[in-house]
């Protein structure tokens, strides 16, 4: 990805970093990131993703390979030096300074005057509507007013680009939603890069123009939200974004785009090859639980199979479905709460189908269990 | 308060509890037995406490303005002295001397008068061997005139400034234990006046022990804070072996520590061969490292680095490596961002470990006595020169009630200008 060097704001440039000497954390990274753009990197916690924000900071040193920033290479260019705002996990107020003396502070170190400061502190304070709050001490406020106050700092001195480690952890889900919100309209109107760690898939397909899937130090896939959760490429990414269903199996053929797969309990059944390897390879295919029809009519769709219902529960708008299909006991299927619906119950046996192209035949993974 | 609030409930109809005691007072009833439970729990510290830590402190302090032996043991003398105006500027009737006769005479059987002639000795030196001369020759004094025969004994009885003496210092309670103890004293009117200088001695002292303290507080601030962030921050296995190097001190006794360096520092001793050895200073040009206000320095800043570094080290590990790196992305330099934001939250830990040290220092006894000389030695030393020596415990009390004032008062402006709630010692 990424050859035009030009275009991209932040370039990762086959960035490898180890800590120890003997296990690469972040195994080759390449990753261009346009002007303006948010961008999240997502995985699961020890997969490198604050190892990469902290190279990008300046805080540790890459082993190997180049990050650019704006077309120049920063390497060599101390964290002070870098422009680049951060905002922390634990947010890092500065406890012994009041929430405007933090906002001031990268403002003095500028060495701008202090009216210039008191008006952009000001500003900045109304813009996460904590005007009235520029004499407290971080102490002294809740944790999503310090989450704004931390936002506020980042941004107050004007930088273009942003890096967040997961800002809104320590939130609860109703202030995480809506903080997730304030984030979002503060990027659109501020228009500046933003590069966002979380391993909160919903999270991340919430405020991301793209996401980047890191697993392991490497990075699996890099969509936006829609392609991702509907085009996974890997079996990891099926797994970690969304729910997902899991058919493990052997190809028997390989045609135009799609391939013939037989299940480990017999039956054959047809899918979209889109990181296969030749005939005779495993490999492990990804459904999801939406696209799976109950019963469906003659032979309306390419693939059927039989599904005994282990359980059934209500949520609602859809029933959450859970069966055996093919040797696999946690196969999920949601069908929608509409009129007419089939009649269900437990222990019963039925007939589950869907297109090919839902059926994505990916590489082979021993990990299993819906995402 | 706690009756305030709980009124306007009560007005109208009293809580009961389900046995129909009021509420208010089946709590005050379980209240009070948790509180009998935690007072039994901590009785014999209490005790403890008191028989040697509050008692010892008020005897001391009783002991610094008890003035009861020349009332005690030469009485009549006293009492005969009690019509003598010291101003007049004549010397007291044959009454007095009479009655100072019979005095040494009983107190010369009983033995007590060498109490009277020492306690006198601590106001005027010669006092003593007066007493003590006249005590020997007064047997075969058997009638009078006393005056002129006790002036014959010994010229200074008839000496205004003897007298003047003995009914100054004839009450149950005196003050010239302070007023030597500030290098004062009564002059023979009866004002307080100045110690001829060859004889101000404790002032001095004192001064020199605030400022060595004040020393070895700044010497261990300079090498107990990089130390206390070493650890703070390195890798844990490496901090385990420095904090085991910190404490190693804590498992020694003070006495083999302070003899270390005796070795470690004299003229012979290991740090002056390796400076000869490597040629910086000759063998004639030996360093005086000990004996000398140097030897104290040294060797009470490394017995009290640790009281500075762990509370130093116990702030700094609950500082996140974050708070730095917020400080750099924001623009600030490396040194910009410690001083700004890394140092003063340093600040707690930094004043525990101050005023840790500098009260520790005040008062330390054993090293300086060891390596301290005599232009190193502390206030201290010369309280325990006067218990244990000079046996004039009313002037080592006087110094150790100073000595405790001035800690209290030091602590007391500490807790007005950070705040003791502001410590933090672990
Ligand atoms: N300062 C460090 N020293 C040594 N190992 C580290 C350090 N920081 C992170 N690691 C290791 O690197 C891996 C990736 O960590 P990290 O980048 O923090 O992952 P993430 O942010 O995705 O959870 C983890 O296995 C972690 O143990
Ligand atoms: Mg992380």
């Amino acid at each position: 990805m990424g050859q035009n060097g030009s275009e991209a704001f932040v370039r990762f440039e086959g960035v490898q970093k180890s800590y120890d000497g003997e296990t690469l954390v972040v195994k080759d990274l390449n990753l261009d990131i346009p002007k303006g753009e948010f961008v999240t990197m997502l995985g699961p916690s020890g997969s490198g993703k604050t190892t990469c924000l902290m190279m990008l900071a300046g805080f540790e040193p890459a082993t190997h390979g180049e990050i650019y920033l704006d077309g120049q290479p920063i390497n060599n260019v101390p964290p002070h030096k870098r422009e680049i705002g951060m905002v922390f996990q634990n947010y890092a107020l500065f406890p012994h300074m009041t929430v405007a003396e933090n906002l001031a502070f990268p403002l003095q170190v500028r060495r701008m005057s202090k009216a210039d400061i008191e008006t952009k502190v000001k500003r900045a304070l109304d813009m996460v509507e904590l005007g009235a709050f520029g004499g407290r001490r971080p102490a002294q406020l809740s944790g999503g007013q310090q989450q704004r106050v931390a936002v506020a700092r980042a941004l107050v001195f004007e930088p273009d680009l942003i890096l967040m480690d997961e800002p809104l952890g320590a939130l609860d889900k109703q202030l995480r939603e809506q903080m997730q919100y304030e984030i979002k309209h503060i990027h659109e109107s501020l228009e500046v890069t933003v590069v966002y760690v979380t391993h909160d898939q919903a999270e991340a397909l919430t405020m991301s123009n793209r996401i980047a899937v890191f697993n392991d130090g490497i990075i699996q896939q890099i969509s936006s939200p829609d392609t991702l959760y509907e085009a996974p490429e890997t079996s990891f990414v099926a797994h970690f974004i969304g729910e997902n269903n899991k058919l493990d199996g052997t190809i028997q053929s390989v045609g135009k785009g799609t391939c013939k797969v037989r299940l480990d309990t017999g039956e054959t059944v047809t899918a979209k090859a889109v990181n296969v390897k030749e005939k005779g390879s495993r490999t492990s295919m990804s459904l999801r639980p939406e696209r799976i029809v109950i019963n469906p009519k003659g032979k309306s769709v390419p693939n059927i199979l039989k599904g005994k219902i282990q359980e059934l529960i209500y949520l609602g708008d859809h029933i959450r479905t859970r069966m055996t299909v093919a040797g696999h006991d946690d196969f999920i299927v949601k069908i929608p709460n509409t009129f007419g619906h089939e009649p269900l119950a437990e222990g019963s046996t039925v007939n589950v189908g869907w297109e090919s192209e839902d059926c994505r035949a990916l590489d082979f993974t021993e990990a299993h269990g819906p995402g | 308060m706690a009756a305030g609030t709980a009124g306007t409930n009560t007005e109208n109809a009293p809580l009961m509890t389900a046995d129909g005691v009021p509420l208010k007072q089946s709590l005050q009833r379980a209240l009070r037995q948790k509180r009998r439970g935690a007072f039994l729990l901590t009785l014999p510290l209490l005790v403890f406490i008191f028989i040697f830590f509050v008692a010892p402190i008020a005897d001391m302090m009783f002991r610094s303005i008890e003035n009861e032996v020349v009332g005690k043991y030469i009485p009549r003398t006293v009492a005969a002295l009690k019509d003598w105006d010291a101003t007049s500027g004549e010397l007291p009737d044959e009454k007095v001397f009479a009655a100072l006769v019979e005095d040494i005479k009983i107190g010369r059987k009983d033995r007590t008068i060498g109490k009277v002639a020492r306690r006198l000795n601590y106001e005027i030196a010669g006092m003593s061997s007066l007493f003590r001369s006249t005590a020997r020759r007064v047997a075969r004094l058997d009638e009078g005139p006393y005056k002129e025969a006790l002036i014959a004994i010994r010229p200074q009885w008839g000496e205004l400034e003897t007298w003047q003496l003995i009914q100054r210092e004839s009450g149950k309670y005196t003050a010239s234990y302070y007023l030597a103890a500030v290098d004062a004293r009564f002059d023979n009117a009866g004002n307080i006046v100045a110690q001829p200088e060859e004889r101000q001695i404790y002032t001095f002292l004192f001064g020199r022990t605030m400022a060595m303290s004040l020393s070895i507080t700044l010497l261990c601030i300079l090498l107990g804070f990089p130390i206390a962030y070493l650890l703070a921050t390195l890798p844990l296995r490496y901090a385990a072996l420095l904090m085991i190097l910190v404490l190693l001190p804590f498992w020694t006794s003070l006495l083999v520590r302070t003899t270390a360096w005796i070795a470690m520092l004299q003229q012979q001793g290991v740090i002056n061969d390796l400076l000869v050895l490597v040629g910086i200073i000759s063998d004639e040009g030996r360093l005086q490292l000990i004996h000398n206000k140097t030897g104290t320095l040294i060797a009470m800043t490394h017995i009290l680095l640790p009281f500075m570094i762990l509370p130093l080290y116990s702030v700094m590990k609950t500082i996140p490596p974050s708070y730095m790196r917020a400080a750099r992305s924001l623009g600030a330099t490396q040194a910009r961002a410690f001083i700004k934001v890394y140092l003063p939250q340093t600040l707690s830990g930094m004043g525990a470990g101050t005023i840790l040290v500098f009260i520790l220092s005040i008062g330390f006894y054993i090293t300086p006595a060891l390596v301290g000389g005599t232009s190193g030695t502390f206030i201290s030393n010369y309280i325990a020169d006067h218990v244990s020596t000079t046996l004039n415990w009313g002037l080592a009390a006087a110094l150790g009630v100073m000595l405790l004032a001035l800690v209290l008062a030091l602590y007391l402006i500490y807790d007005k200008a950070v705040g003791i709630d502001n410590m933090k010692l672990g």
